[in-house]
C-alpha cells in the first residue's frame, strides 16, 4: 500500500487523483483465523492493530455487523483527556493520551489530534474539593493536570460567564495536554494499518452465534457463515450483554442511550475544550465551526441510537448560562449512541468464563480517549493471558468487590 | 419521549415525571449468602435487546413504585402493572407473545413457551 505523503498529494494532483488506492481491502471471510475480534469501534481496531504490531499476530479477523466506525466510535464528542482519579484509570488513560500524541505518524493516517486543552469546570465547593484532590492524585501519577482560579479560566475562554447566578464558576481542573481528534479518522486509520498486515476487516458480517467445545471457543456463527478461531475478542460495547448472551455469560452491564448535538458552524470562539460536570453539559468547536455539544444519558436501558428530547433542553439551558452567547445558535443535528456502563464506571479488560473468549467493554460514555491504550492493553492480554495495565479491570472486581470507583470523581465522564 | 401509565394514580405520566429504578423482580441475597449470589445480586443485570421489566417511580406525581414492560430496542411500552407482585401478570405476558412470539427474559417464560 503506497503511504501517505505531501508527496503523494502533489503527485495525485497532478493526475487528477486517479491514483488514490482503497485504504483497506474487504475479502470474504476465510474459514479460520487465530484470533477474531468482534466489533470494528476503536477498540476492536486497535486491538487487531496492536496484535499485529507488538505480537506479530496478523492472522486476525475483525468482523462488523454494519460499517466500520458506525458505532460509538463515530458518534462520539472526541474527547482526550486522562485526568481521572484512580491509579489503574489514570495508567490506561495516559498511556492512551500519550499513544494519541503520535498516532498520525504512527498509522501515517493523520488522525488530527488537536491537544487543545480540557477544563473540567467546578461549580460548586464540592467540586472545587473533588478537583484539587484529583490534581493532587494525578501529580502523584504523571499526569499533568493543575487546579486553576476563575480568572485563569476566563482567560482560557474568554466566552464563558464565570459569574452566572445558579452555577458560578469557582476554578477548573485543566490539562493543557488534552483535547480532541477525528473520531472516524482513528477508526478509518487503524483499519487501514490493520488491513496493511494482512488482517480482514469484514464490514456488513453480524456475529449471530458463539460456539465452544469442552468450555472452550472455537468460532462464531455469522451472517456471512461460520468461522472458526482459536481466541476471541468481544468488542462491541453497547452490545456486549448480548454478545456474553450468546456465548452463555453474563455481564455486569447495562446499555444506555447517551446523545450529542452539534450547532450550525460559527467563526472560531473557543480553542479547549470546556467540560460542565455538575450542569450535565460539555462543548468544544469543531475545526467546521460547529459547536458540538454533549449531553446526558437516559436513565433506562435502550438500544435505539436516538435518546430523549428532554435531554437535550437540559443539556442547551445549562450550557447557556455559562455560554450566554451561545443562546442565538441553531442546532444542526443530534444522534445518540449506545454506552456500555458498569456499576462503577469503569471498563471491563478481562478473560470471559469461556476460555479462549476476552472481553473489552463497559467504556461508557468515556471510551474514545481510551481507544489506543486499550487496544495496546488488550492486544497484550489476548497474546499473553496478563497484561499490566488490564489487571485491575477484570471481572472477577465485581465478586471481590474492587471497585475502580470514577462515578464519584466525575458527574458525566466524557 | 416515553410515556408510562401509572397503575397506582391512573395518570400517564411522562418520562420527566418517572424515575427508571432498573431490573424488576430481583431476588434480594443478604447476609449469609454466598459471594456469587451477592455478585449477581448488586451487579448483574439483564440487559436485553427486546423484551424488559423494569421497575420505576412515579417520582414528582404519586411517588409509588410501579412495574413496566417495555421493548428497549423500539421503546414500545407493553404495559405496566403493580410493584407487589413477584412476576408479571399472565395477561400481560400473554400480550407479549403474541408481539414477539419466543420472547425470553431471566427465569419468566412466555406462555407459548
Ligand atoms: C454521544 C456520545 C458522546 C461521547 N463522547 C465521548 C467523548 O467526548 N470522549 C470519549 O472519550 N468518549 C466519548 N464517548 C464514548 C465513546 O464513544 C465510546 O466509549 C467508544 O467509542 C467505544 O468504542 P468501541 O470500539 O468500544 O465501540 P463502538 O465504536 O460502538 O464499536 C462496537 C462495534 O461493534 C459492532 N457490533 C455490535 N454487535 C455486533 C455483532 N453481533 N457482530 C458484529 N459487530 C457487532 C457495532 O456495530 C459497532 O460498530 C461518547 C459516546 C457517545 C455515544
Ligand atoms: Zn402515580
Amino acid at each position: 500500500m503506497k503511504r501517505y505523503s505531501a508527496f503523494a498529494i502533489a503527485r495525485e494532483a497532478a493526475r487528477y487523483h486517479t491514483g488514490w488506492e482503497r485504504a483497506w481491502a474487504s475479502p470474504k471471510p476465510k474459514k479460520k483465523y487465530d484470533v477474531i475480534i468482534v466489533g470494528a469501534g476503536g477498540h476492536g481496531l486497535a486491538t487487531a492493530y496492536y496484535l499485529g504490531k507488538n505480537f506479530g499476530i496478523t492472522n486476525v479477523a475483525v468482523l462488523e455487523k454494519g460499517w466500520l466506525g458506525g458505532g460509538n466510535t463515530g458518534r462520539n464528542t472526541t474527547i482526550i483527556r486522562s485526568n481521572y482519579l484512580q491509579d489503574a484509570s489514570a495508567a490506561i488513560y495516559e498511556k492512551a493520551r500519550s499513544l494519541y500524541e503520535t498516532m498520525s505518524q504512527d498509522l501515517n493516517y493523520n488522525v488530527m489530534f488537536s491537544p487543545r486543552g480540557v477544563i473540567m469546570l467546578a461549580q460548586t465547593e464540592h467540586e472545587v474539593r473533588g478537583y484539587q484532590r484529583t490534581a493532587h492524585a494525578n501529580a502523584l501519577q504523571g499526569v499533568k493536570t493543575e487546579f486553576i482560579g476563575p480568572e485563569r479560566v476566563k482567560e482560557l475562554v474568554p466566552i464563558i460567564n464565570i459569574d452566572g447566578p445558579r452555577y458560578p464558576v469557582l476554578g477548573g481542573l485543566w490539562q493543557e495536554r488534552g483535547g480532541t481528534a477525528r473520531h472516524d479518522a482513528v477508526a478509518w486509520g487503524y483499519a487501514r494499518a490493520c488491513s496493511q498486515m494482512g488482517m480482514d476487516i469484514i464490514q456488513k458480517c453480524e456475529v449471530t452465534g458463539v460456539r465452544s467445545e469442552g468450555g472452550k471457543v472455537v468460532g462464531v456463527d455469522t451472517t456471512q457463515g461460520a468461522i472458526d478461531c482459536d481466541k476471541l475478542g468481544m468488542v462491541v460495547a453497547g452490545h456486549s450483554g448480548v454478545l456474553a448472551e450468546m456465548a452463555g455469560f453474563r455481564l455486569p452491564i447495562e446499555s444506555l442511550s447517551l446523545q450529542a448535538l452539534v450547532s450550525e458552524p460559527i467563526k472560531p470562539c473557543m480553542d479547549v475544550v470546556v467540560m460542565a460536570n455538575t450542569v450535565h453539559g460539555y462543548m468544544s468547536q469543531s475545526d467546521k465551526g460547529e459547536m458540538v455539544i454533549g449531553g446526558g444519558t437516559d436513565g433506562y436501558n435502550n438500544y435505539t441510537q436516538r435518546g430523549s428530547y428532554h435531554h437535550i433542553e437540559e443539556t442547551v439551558r445549562a450550557l447557556v448560562e455559562t455560554f450566554p452567547m451561545i443562546s442565538r445558535l441553531k442546532m444542526l443535528r443530534q444522534w445518540g449512541g449506545i454506552v456500555d456502563m458498569t456499576g462503577d464506571r469503569s471498563p471491563i479488560l478481562s478473560k470471559a468464563p469461556v476460555d479462549g473468549i476476552f472481553v473489552n467493554c463497559g467504556w461508557g460514555t468515556g471510551g474514545f480517549k481510551a481507544i489506543p491504550g486499550s487496544g495496546w492493553a488488550m492486544a497484550e492480554l489476548m497474546a499473553k493471558g496478563h497484561s499490566p495495565l488490564t489487571e485491575e479491570f477484570g471481572l472477577n472486581r465485581f465478586s471481590e468487590g474492587r471497585f475502580i470507583d470514577e462515578s464519584v470523581a466525575a458527574g458525566v465522564a466524557h | 419521549m416515553l410515556i408510562l401509565h401509572c397503575p397506582y394514580c391512573g395518570v400517564d405520566a411522562e418520562e420527566t415525571e418517572l424515575h427508571a429504578g432498573g431490573e424488576a423482580h430481583l431476588k434480594r441475597f443478604g447476609p449469609g449468602s454466598s459471594d456469587e449470589e451477592f455478585e449477581g445480586y448488586l451487579f448483574h443485570r439483564e440487559n436485553p435487546k427486546g423484551v424488559h421489566f423494569e421497575r420505576w417511580r412515579h417520582v414528582n406525581g404519586c411517588g409509588k413504585w410501579f412495574h413496566a414492560a417495555r421493548c428497549t430496542n423500539t421503546l414500545e411500552v407493553f404495559g405496566t402493572y403493580s410493584a407487589q407482585v413477584f412476576e408479571p401478570p399472565q395477561e400481560l405476558q400473554d400480550k407479549i407473545s403474541a408481539k414477539r412470539p419466543g420472547w425470553e427474559w431471566r427465569d419468566l417464560k412466555g406462555s407459548d413457551q
